[in-house]
Order: C-alpha cells, then structure tokens, then sequence
C-alpha cells in the first residue's frame, strides 16, 4: 500500500529532524540561545564520519562513534569557548556569533574537503523488513532503531539521572538552579556534548541514507530543526520529537500530492509562519 | 589594473554600501536581525529584470515599480515580526532566503534556474550609460541612500524604532505604537534593497537564484556588524571592507564566508558596537584625536 510506505519514509525524515532538532531544544531550554552553529556540528559529524569511513574502516559503528564523539566535543568547545564568555550580553550578541560560527564552518568543510559531494561508503549488515504492506530497507530501520535507541536512552537521563535533574532545574532558572548547588556550568557543558553527539548522529545517519556529504548540507536542516524547536514549543524534547514527525509527515503527503507544486523544502517555512501568527508558543507549549 | 576594472569594483561596492545602509535601518535601529536580506535584494532584481525584460520598462520607469514592489513584499514579510521575538524572527529570515530562493528556481516565470539574461543597460539622455556613467549612477543612489538615512536618523522615527527595538514593553508603555514601527522598519528597509537589486541586475545583465541565497545575506549582515550597528558611517565603511579588501587580496577571495563568518563571531564578542561605532576603539581614538587637535589649534590650553 502506497500509504504506509509514504508512512515510512515520514518516520524516517521524522526522527532525523527529531535526533537534531534535540540539541537545538535543549541549548534553548536552558541557555536561551538561538545555537544556530549546531547545523555545523550535524555536518561536523557527517564528515567525521566520511573520514573513518575512507581512510580506516568501512564499519558503520566505528564511524558513528568517532563522529559522533568530534561532534560532542566540538560542541562544548563552542560552548566553553565563546558562548560562555557572551552569555550575560544581550540576546542578539550570542545569535549573531552564533551564525558567524556557523557560516565559518561550512566554509571551513568546503576548503578542507572540497564542494563537491561525496559518497558514504559505509557497509553494515542490517535486516531489511518486507512485509505486503511496505518495505523497511536496513538503512531506514537503523534509522529507526537507532533513534528509538537514543530518544529512550535520554528519556533515562532527563527523568530518572541527577544529570537529568540539573538540566531540569537550570531551565527554570539558570541563576536559581546555581544557587542552590547545582554545578551549572558542568551541567550546561554536559548539555552540549550530549545535544552536540546527537546532532553528529543525525548527520552520519542522513549522510548513510542518502549516500552524500557536502559542506552545505546543514543549511536546510539547520533551519528545519529551528522550525521543528518551534512547532515543539521551546525546550519540550517530548514537543521537538513530536513536531519533527508532525514535519515529516506534511512535508512527505503534502510533496505527494500531484497539485502541490510548491517546492518540498518550502513547506516548513509555511508551517512556521503559520504557527508563529497564531501560537507564538509553539503547538506544544505551555502558553 | 585598468580603470574599467577599479569602476566595476566601484560600482559593486556601491550596491553593497545601500544594501548595508538598508540592513542598518532593520537590524541597527529597529534591532531585527534578518539573515535574509539577500532575499529582499534578490527579489528587487527580479522585479527590476522582469521589468525590463518581458514588460520591456526602461531602467529609469521600471525603477519605483522596484520600489513600490520590494516595498509591499518588505511590509509582508515584515509581517510576522510583529507576532515573533526576536531570536525567532531571524528564524524567519532565514527561511526567506531558502523560499524566495525556491520560487526563482522552480517557477519558470522567474526563469528557473536558467535565471533571466540580456537585462539592457540603462540608457541616460538616449546614450547607453558604460562603465562609468553607470559608476557614476552608483554614487548618486549611494548619496541618496546616505542622506535619506542621515535624514532619517534624526527623526523621531529612528528613536521610536530604537527604543521598540530595545524593549518592547517599556516602548509600548511610553505610548510608542510598536508594531507601525516594525513594518516601518522592514518597509524602508527592503526598498533601500530593492534600489539595490535593480542596480545590481541592470549592470550585470542577468539574474539568478543563487545569486541571492544564504551566504549573501550573512556577507551583507557582516558588513554592517563590521564596521558598526546602527551607524551610518559603519554601514559605509563596513561595506567597503569586505568589498574592497577581498578584490585587492586575493588570497581573501577563496576565504570569503569563512572572513564573513569570523568576522561576525570576533565583532559580536570583542567589539559589539564595530569598529566604528560608538565606543569602540577606533572611534574613542579618532574623538581623542579630534580633541588634541582642536585644543593645538584652536585655543592654546592654558589662555
């Protein structure tokens, strides 16, 4: 049935859009940054990634855990690097560097690597799911697998750990939270190089599915994300998770539809005006 | 280097310099960061090509349809700014540049991605305008552009934008009507852009999408930041930075986003006001400066 394919390849986008969409929420909830450099990061992980892949295994593993260990650390170096020193400022500071950083990545993976695209050489012995209905290929169930792995390994975190708590308790109130003994700092560092990791596993991931890396390839996703941060209501990972499927599903019906000639990309420009005209809160935000 | 070649120079950093003026109006006063000015600038060029393309208008007639076009698409644009913050209204002007982007690309009125060439030079007095004639057209709109903004930052209207700019609520409460100075904002704004646009299509001669995507919109926003938000003269002398320096080094040309990008992350955290704004290093040095020399000059100290 045509339907519940389309309902794949929705699931599929879905979760990615979620798996970056994660760090962007939780930046947010907390430092109330608009960490737009975090596309860098998900492109960080991709190339990290194509580098194992190339020059020293083809294992899929290896490659997911060496990007997404860079994409981790690069990320807290942005935060303990420059964010921290900028975060008293006045919001338009943190953004504006926050956008530098990134374009200044994306030009720094087109000198390195060059602008073209390259393929994801990557060989992973996964089941491929065939039913009357539809048909998973392995790399969409590792998607999935691999998401529902970590969406349930930070629900863990966030609810049942002391990390969890302090993440919690800084994103009511960052001075509050410090005040009463959470190391804050550590926590918001921690934050990062988890949001970061996550964002590095998209990129590989994407960069497996669609068998391409190119410097540009966060700039697109780089906005989604934001939109999908949006639709979820601002720092609700529950929300973002929501929202991303919710994305991918209009985006996948809607660039179905004969009709509809608007390009697919365009759509989640037209949900979030939409959204922000009349739930500035987001769809699941607690207004 | 011939002069031809210093004129071309010229003239693109003419463009760029009303094209900073105008991000200085949105993002300097009002305090709306848009990361999609390049989208205004583009769709002025389109306007500006069609125009003269297919409804066959001189440059001279096509010219305040520009206006009026870039005008009306500024004001809703702007639109949304009046529901949005600020963080995610740049979310928005992001999301400009990938869609007016889109719609140059897939609908063949616009030319697809095959664009729209054999744009006419503008003629003056029947005579075709060359390379200089067009640097000299250049000035003039900058001139314009400059004593427009000079004019216009003395006015209560910059105030209120600044003031609604900077805190929303405690404007509203002083009885500034926030929203009509937004709109304001994004309506002067994108006709400043549009000016541009039509000047850029008609000296290059033809348009494309990509011309005016992402990566443009943060050359533009690194201009202003370089030489000073919500200045005039930093508008101008940022413009000329990043247009001039990159054509006399080349060695700056392959490194163009990544300069545009450090420079927006290295002014924002050290020098937030630019290097000519208010309070910055440059300019405190060129008040000191000023102040020796009128005290050598004009009366002894001491008398």
């Amino acid at each position: 049935m045509e339907f519940l394919q389309q309902l794949v390849f929705a699931l599929v986008l879905g979760l990615s859009y979620a798996l970056i969409a994660i760090g962007l929420t939780m930046v947010y909830g907390i430092l109330k940054i608009l960490h737009v450099a975090h596309a860098g990061i998900y492109t960080l992980g991709a190339y990290v990634g194509l580098l194992v892949v190339t020059h020293l295994t083809h294992n899929f593993w290896v490659a997911l855990i060496a990007g997404m260990v860079a994409s981790g650390l690069a990320g807290v170096l942005i935060y303990r690097g420059v964010y921290y020193y900028i975060l008293r400022r006045s919001r338009i500071v943190p953004l504006i560097v926050s956008i530098g950083i990134f374009a200044a990545m994306n030009e720094f993976y087109r000198l390195v690597f060059g602008p073209y695209q390259h393929a994801f050489p990557a060989k992973l012995a996964f089941p491929m799911v065939i039913t009357p209905y539809f048909v998973i290929t392995p790399k969409q169930l590792l998607i999935i697998a691999l998401t529902a792995v970590f969406l349930l390994a930070l629900y863990f975190v966030f609810n049942r750990t002391k990390v969890g708590l302090a993440w919690q308790a800084c994103s009511q109130d960052l001075a509050m939270a410090g005040a009463v003994g959470v190391p804050v700092d550590r926590a918001v560092a921690l934050n990062f190089l988890l949001g970061s990791a996550l964002a590095g596993a998209a990129g590989i991931l994407m960069a497996f599915y669609r068998n391409e890396v190119y410097p540009t390839m966060g700039n697109v996703v780089a906005y989604k994300a934001f939109v999908v941060v949006v639709l979820g209501g601002f720092g609700s990972i529950r929300g973002s998770v929501i929202a991303g499927l919710l994305l991918a599903l209009v985006e996948t019906f809607l660039g179905s539809l004969e009709w509809f000639e608007f390009p697919r990309d365009a759509i989640a420009f037209l949900l979030l005006i939409f959204v922000l005209m009349f739930r500035p809160k987001g769809l699941f935000g607690r207004l | 280097m011939t002069l031809g070649y210093l004129l071309t120079v010229g003239t693109f950093t003419g463009i760029f310099m009303i094209l900073t003026l105008s991000l200085n109006i949105l993002t300097g006063y009002a305090k709306q960061v848009s990361l999609g000015h390049a989208a205004f600038f583009g769709i002025g060029a389109y306007a500006a090509a069609i125009l003269a393309t297919k409804a066959g208008l001189s440059f001279w007639a096509a010219l305040p349809c520009v206006v009026v076009i870039t005008t009306v698409v500024g004001v809703f644009l702007g639109l949304p700014s009046l529901r949005v913050s600020h963080d995610f209204l740049v979310l928005s002007t992001i999301g400009l540049n990938f869609i007016v982007g889109a719609v140059f690309r897939y609908f063949p009125f616009f030319g697809g991605s095959m664009g729209i060439v054999n744009i006419p030079t503008p003629t003056f007095f029947g005579r075709p305008l060359g390379t200089a004639g067009y640097f000299g057209l250049t000035l003039v709109f900058v001139a314009l552009a400059v004593l427009t903004s000079l004019y216009f930052s003395r006015t209560w209207g910059r105030l209120a934008m600044e003031a609604a700019g900077e805190d929303e609520t405690a404007a509203k409460a002083m009885g500034i009507n926030v929203a009509k100075f937004k709109i304001y904002a994004f309506a002067i704004s994108s006709a400043y852009a549009g000016i541009a646009g039509a000047l850029w299509a008609h000296y290059v001669g033809s348009v494309f999408p990509e011309n005016f995507g992402f990566d443009r919109s943060i050359d533009i926003l690194a201009m202003l930041v370089l030489g000073g938000l919500g200045t005039i003269r930093g508008a101008i002398f940022g413009a000329f930075l990043l247009q001039v320096l990159p054509e006399a080094l080349r060695v700056i040309q392959d490194y163009r986003m990544l300069i545009s990008g450090a420079v927006l992350a290295i002014m924002m955290v050290f020098q937030p006001m630019g290097l000519l704004g208010k309070g910055s290093i440059l300019h405190v040095g060129f008040q000191r400066a000023w102040k020796a020399v009128r005290h050598g000059f004009g009366r002894a100290p001491g008398n």
